[in-house]
């Protein structure tokens, strides 16, 4: 191919990737841009294979088998993933990319041998130590989310010392490789960052994942511009770019959303006074209930509103909990749904779960604006959510999530909480609420419960 | 090959990284996750740099790694945006009319 026409051709393949991301910043353009975007891609995936700069290029059926495998085994994990299990399916992708550039890296080095130049070097050391970190962090994140391992910050004594010691030995391999070139060195330094990665996420507590996991995926970006120099590609060094940049600010974003600063995620176990009043919590009486008194509750009320976490969503209660709010608005009740920006596991995570239930878009009600509401509110049910309603955040400092905003459903006539156990939810934190006079809990399965509030409902 | 000027490999990220700054400065809270998932199927673009390292493989050890690199790029790539796309579908209908 003429040299010119492939670079054009790589140009319009990176507008595209910009205007991806543009489109994926509104609601009305985002399926379109993400189009744009998979369009893009699949145009530099072909023409690469007829880049002039590759001379006597071999190996092309064997690419061709390893891009259909990974297809094999891409579309369908991304198809059949339950919409709850999503978090962990795009920390996983991003990992194995983050683990990809790493690889590039590794082989163009050892391809280029001696004729590398000093900016090369640097650039390939950054890109396996950050795709290295990217990739064992992102697994972690993974293992965090299914539930594979404890979702609570692991600290063990002089952890920090120990990560600290492991970041240095990676910086300095890095000088190493820099020093003295040769593939040992290179291969210690991504061991060494492998480690570095599962000690830095092990300490992040479950509700902070995704800040982590936004922030790798920034990090991957960052590593593909810096294999783009190395491999001299102007598309790999934009695109790369792109999502680092734009990956920094969404995770600054997601972080001021949850009310946490970005060091505080990172480095917050590290730092936090444990609890000693936490532990009480056994003894302490609660006010359970039965379907009946709930339903009896709901009917009588003016306004409720319902507030879903990810419980509902384990449950697959979106439908049912949709009847319900169906029936109460037969009955002339107000309901609105109050969506907290991290129900569910990421932000936005519950948005897509209820739109799945085509619960309608007017009735999905977000927090700055709920909040006001709740003092003319006669009921709250909170299905199968705990932390983004827990006083905690707001009156006990040095707690895992103190300081993200919540919503105030204390503030309501009546809290009714649908849970499955007394367990504290995924921030493992012990919520007072559930202890508060005006609470009345219904244990059980999120779908059973309300299946069996809404024929009590109807019986009334 | 002749290689490109650090310069202008300069100006290129230096220009990139205000247009991603820029891009996403608006986006709602409600697209947080798609845009994420978006983001991350756009860096498996690395699938690029795969094939390139793979086509010019010289050793046994070299091809094995880049080959290894393209179907890790490959399910980050597709997979990205296969899903991205699934949690969009779920939006469709009421975009925007808030």
């Amino acid at each position: 191919m003429n040299s010119n026409l492939y670079a054009l051709l790589g140009l319009g393949v990176a507008v595209s990737f910009i205007m991806a991301l543009k489109g994926l910043s509104a609601p009305k353009t985002a399926r379109r841009g993400n189009l744009i975007g998979a369009f893009g891609a699949t145009v530099a995936t072909v023409i690469v294979f007829f880049d002039p700069a590759i001379e006597n290029g071999h190996n092309t059926l064997l690419i061709i088998a390893a891009i259909a495998f990974g297809v094999i085994v891409g579309v369908p994990a991304a198809r059949k993933i339950q919409m709850t299990q999503m978090p962990q399916l795009v920390a996983l992708f991003n990992g194995v990319g983050g683990g990809a550039a790493a690889l590039v890296a590794i082989v163009e080095y050892l391809n280029l041998g001696d004729t590398a130049s000093f900016g090369e070097v640097l650039a390939t050391v950054f890109t396996v130590l950050v795709g290295s970190v990217s990739f064992s962090g992102s697994v972690i994140t993974f293992l965090k989310l299914q539930e594979l391992m404890t979702t609570r910050p692991v600290v063990f004594p002089g952890g920090r010392f120990v990560i600290a010691a492991t970041l240095a030995g990676a910086l300095g391999t890095s000088g190493w490789v820099i020093a003295s070139g040769g593939t040992t060195p290179l291969l210690v330094l991504a061991g060494l960052s492998l480690l570095f990665g599962i000690l830095f996420v092990l300490p992040v507590g479950g509700a902070d994942v995704p800040i982590v996991i936004s922030l790798l995926n920034a990090f991957t970006g960052l590593t593909v511009a810096a294999s783009g120099y190395v491999l001299q590609s102007t598309l790999l060094i934009v695109a790369g770019t792109l999502v680092g940049a734009s990956g920094t600010i969404l995770t600054r974003k997601m972080a001021e959303a949850m009310g946490r600063s970005l060091f505080g995620t990172l480095f917050g176990a590290f730092t936090a006074k444990p609890q000693a009043a936490t532990e009480a919590g056994e003894a302490r009486p609660v006010k359970s209930g039965s379907p009946d008194d709930v339903a009896i509750l709901l009917n009588y009320a003016q306004r409720v509103v319902i507030v879903p976490g990810f419980g509902l969503a384990v449950a697959q209660a979106q439908h049912t909990v949709r009847e319900l709010a169906d029936l109460l608005a037969e009955k002339g009740v107000e309901v609105a749904y109050g969506i907290h920006p991290v129900a569910g596991r990421m932000p936005g995570h519950m948005n897509v779960l209820l739109a799945e239930a085509s619960v309608p878009y007017e009735q999905l009600v977000e927090m700055e604006e709920i909040n006001p509401t709740f003092p003319q509110t006669d009921v709250v049910l909170v299905v199968g959510a705990n932390d983004v309603v827990n006083p905690a955040a707001k009156t006990t400092p040095g707690c895992p999530i103190y300081g993200m905003p919540i919503l105030d459903v204390g503030s309501a006539g009546n809290v009714i909480f649908l849970k499955r156990s007394m367990r504290p939810g995924f921030a493992g934190i012990e919520n007072d609420l559930l202890y508060d006079a005006k609470t009345t809990l219904l244990f059980g399965d999120a779908k059973d419960s309300l299946t069996k509030v809404v024929s009590a409902l109807k019986n009334l | 090959m002749t290689k490109m000027d650090p310069m202008v490999i300069l100006t290129i990220f230096i220009l990139s990284v205000f247009i991603g700054f820029e891009v996403v400065s608006k986006v709602s809270t409600t697209l947080h996750t798609p845009l994420m998932s978006g983001a991350n199927a756009i860096h498996g673009i690395i699938l690029v740099g795969a094939i390139l390292v793979a086509a010019e493989a010289k050793s046994t050890l070299e091809t094995t790694l880049a080959i290894l690199a393209v179907v890790l790029a490959t399910i980050n790539m597709v997979g990205g945006f296969v899903v991205t796309d699934r949690m969009l579908e779920m939006f469709k209908g009421k975009g925007g009319k808030k």
